[in-house]
């Protein structure tokens, strides 16, 4: 009799569903899984590498690409862990101005996730729906930084530079009639946190969009629940952080257990799972979504009555304003200083960690003392969940495998780095 | 139309016999073919300006006005393009699949009646070719899979096969119904049985089996939500992968020529074929008696065609099993038992349709 083997699928890099370079090596009996080999590396660029080489402020836009849906999260641990390293303070406005944009990043990334989830269970109007709310953040991020997906915005000892006064207004073309350019800059004729409060205002009625096509739908149940189901005992000891933990049911955030910047002075809930299932995860996920919408609101609120600087004093650190430069010695040359050599952290190691849209994102940084980091290592949410992925997909069937890879949230850029 | 035979004949007297009778033949199969091919290229323009529009886009708005040549931009790319034989694959079954696609998903449609005496073939088994038919476009899809040696193509096949096989069955059990009520597997007598009035159609009294029809022609044509066959995020494209160009075009015609088809069924065995919703009725059948009945028919397709863009943009994908468990477990029962309630009903006179 001839012998029977399994069958051995290469699912990937060049996969819908592999969300980037994902290589999986799936070894299937009929469609159901017995063993899933993820295979990485497909996207690394070095940058825990890179980041040796160059001054502290130079590595900025490194975090951005690292994961490229929730860019100014990343940005947040990188200055985070240097600001410790000097005891810096940051202004408080800063501080606001962080954790509003964090948490229009951690909207922006589970808008994303929403959508590429949508595809990969085959959902397909989904994705576009939540690519408009995703424009409109995207804007803001434009608006406050010049660039729509790679900020640069933080820096160490506040960010960049202040909300601005005006948001930025679709321009007059052919293709446009008046009308719709009337209707398209309708939000955005006052300041950017107007903009944003506009935003915060519609977005609980897109939410319930999103609710009504999915959280019922019962395809879209069949297909979630009880798929790539991981105990809380079992996250924990395989080190899921993030949504992946709280739909396991264990309430560990790090805005709550250990608050960075101003979350202490916010309210909102930690929502958490009951079974731990795919299900559970795209519902944690899609409340943290309306607990974000709750944070951005008090935050805009804050900001409109709080004017003040949104960088540190320290002259070592902070660059001087472009018009001092012009006429003060002392600001000219440190802006030469700052922009060539950078500044010296003290000898040392420090790990920072923020709560990340997927989950613990953490910086363990070691100085010697000098304008760079000895060695940078970046603590990515996505790697460890991956680890989980031959646990999770095992007895599943094929397209179960497309299913987890989605409840995942998996973004390569983090994954490899 | 036999009014306009006999002139012809009385025109041209030497146009008789077996020849005459392929020319026939072949205009009639050619005045099908044509309108149907065009009707493929333009639904898969509506297919991608309504799903466009449910998804907050625009679609195809560049080739031509409003995007019109965009169907024929599409087929003149397809046609241009490079076929790419997998070096290992058994090139006269790779060439074969797509024929055997394309060769029933257009001959089935030799049966339908479009209006009273517009047809192709007056077959008295009408309905049974149709399955017969039907059930050889899977050897398509199965030998592209196998043919094609590679493995997202296969696991296609495979799933192809298992699915429309059951869903052949439940198809068969739901079109008993309407067989029994209508007292004949004639497409044209079927219609004629629902003659009057929208009251007289059959979804009134088979309503579950229409439902069930309706879900049975979607697995049956590989379409969202089961689209598993192809399933483009799991097995990236099943059997189409290794296909390209003219190749894959064919596969692409021959499952939108199904997808209408099964509309055109849907109308033909449900709704009444050819006839107004308003026979019947005092003055409205009156009013509209000068519309075509291939318009009604035409119309009500058209829902239906409608009805497969808005799922396709709306539910997400079943597993395969899942599709499969709806099949054994939901519909054959469902089926089944009505199937008795149709055979006492018919049996006994009970209710206005039987």
């Amino acid at each position: 009799m001839a012998e029977i083997r399994n069958y051995t699928l290469n699912f990937g890099p060049q996969h819908p569903a592999a969300h980037g370079v994902l290589r999986l090596i799936l070894e299937i009996d009929g469609e159901v899984i017995e063993r899933a080999d993820p295979h990485i590396g497909l996207l690394h660029r070095g940058t825990e590498k890179l980041v040796e080489s160059k001054p502290y402020n130079q590595s900025i836009g490194y975090m951005d690409r690292l994961d490229y849906v929730s860019m100014m999260c990343n940005e947040h641990a990188y200055v985070r862990a240097i600001e410790t390293m000097l005891a810096l303070e940051v202004p408080e406005r800063a501080q606001y101005i962080r954790v509003m944009f964090d948490e229009i990043t951690r909207i922006l990334n589970h808008l994303m996730w929403l959508g590429t989830h949508g595809l990969d269970v085959g959902a397909m109007s989904i994705f576009l729906y939540a690519f408009r709310e995703r424009e409109k953040l995207i804007d803001c991020y434009e608006a406050v930084s010049g660039s729509r997906m790679h900020a640069t915005y933080y820096r160490p000892g506040g960010v960049y530079r202040d909300l601005p006064e005006k948001m930025p207004q679709y321009l007059k073309n052919d293709f446009r009639k008046p009308k719709e350019l009337e209707a398209m800059n309708k939000n955005r004729q006052g300041s950017l946190l107007d903009f944003i409060d506009d935003f915060v205002k519609e977005f609980p009625k897109n939410i319930k969009q999103y609710d009504d096509l999915l959280t019922d739908n019962r395809i879209w149940k069949q297909r979630l629940v009880n798929i790539g189901i991981v105990s809380a005992s079992r996250a924990k000891q395989l080190g899921f952080t993030g949504p992946m933990l709280r739909g396991s049911g264990v309430a560990w955030d790090l805005r709550k257990n250990q608050p960075y910047a101003v979350y202490d002075k916010l309210e909102f809930d930690i929502p958490v799972g009951a079974t731990g299932d795919s299900y559970d995860r795209y519902l944690v996920r899609m409340e943290e979504m309306r607990q974000s919408n709750r944070i951005i609101k008090q935050c805009v609120d804050w900001l409109r009555e709080n004017p003040g600087s949104v960088m540190s004093n320290d002259k070592k650190v902070a660059p001087p304003k472009r018009t001092e430069m012009k006429d003060d010695m002392e600001s000219l040359i440190h802006h030469f200083k700052l922009f060539t050599e950078g500044y010296c952290l003290p000898e040392g190691e420090v790990y920072c960690a923020i709560e990340h849209p997927k989950g613990e994102f953490g910086i363990y940084l070691i100085s010697d003392g000098a304008n760079k980091p000895y060695r940078v290592k970046i603590r990515a949410p996505g790697f460890v969940h991956l680890a989980a992925m031959d646990e999770m997909a095992k007895g599943h069937m094929l397209s179960d495998v497309v299913t987890i890879i989605g409840t995942q949230d998996i973004v390569f850029g983090e994954i490899d780095r | 139309m036999t009014e306009f035979w006999q002139w012809i004949y009385e025109l041209f007297p030497w146009f008789d016999g077996v020849f005459a009778s392929i020319v026939i033949i072949l205009i009639k199969a050619m005045a099908l073919v044509a309108p149907l091919m065009l009707v493929v290229a333009y639904f898969t323009y509506a297919e991608r300006k309504v799903i466009g529009y449910m998804q907050l886009r625009i679609g195809p708005n560049r080739v031509g006005p409003k995007g019109w040549l965009q169907p024929i931009a599409d087929a003149f790319k397809l046609m241009t393009k490079e076929i790419i034989f997998p070096s290992k694959a058994n090139i006269y079954l790779f060439l074969l699949a797509p024929v055997l696609a394309i060769a029933p998903a257009i001959a089935i449609w030799a049966v339908v009646p479009f209006d009273e005496g517009m047809y192709v073939a007056n077959l008295d088994i009408s309905l049974l070719y149709v399955l017969a038919i039907g059930s050889v476009g899977v050897y398509g899809i199965i030998l592209a899979g196998w043919a094609s040696n590679s493995k997202y193509p296969l696991l296609g096949a495979l799933r192809s096969a298992s699915l429309l096989v059951s869903y052949e069955i439940v198809i068969g059990f739901a079109l008993v119904t309407v067989v029994m009520i209508a007292g004949s597997v004639n497409l044209n007598d079927i219609v004629m049985a629902q003659k009057g009035g929208v009251l007289n159609w059959y979804f009134i009294p088979l309503f579950p089996m229409m439902i069930i029809f309706f879900i049975s022609a979607l697995v049956e044509t590989n379409r969202a939500p089961f689209d598993v066959v192809e399933g483009e995020s799991e097995i990236v494209g099943g059997t189409h992968v290794e296909y390209s160009g003219m190749t894959f075009a064919v596969f692409f015609l021959a499952e939108y020529a199904n997808m209408i088809f099964m509309a055109v069924l849907a109308v033909i065995l449900f709704f009444g074929g050819w006839h107004s919703p308003f026979g019947g009725i005092a003055y409205l059948g009156a009013g509209f008696s000068w519309v075509p009945g291939i318009i009604w028919l035409l119309a009500k397709s058209t829902f239906f065609m409608f009805l497969y863009l808005w799922i396709r943009a709306t539910f997400p994908r079943f597993r395969y099993d899942q599709i499969m468990r709806l099949s054994w477990k939901v519909f054959l029962p469902w089926t089944i038992v009505w199937i008795f309630v149709v055979a006492l009903m018919t049996q006994f006179k009970i209710g206005p349709w039987f």
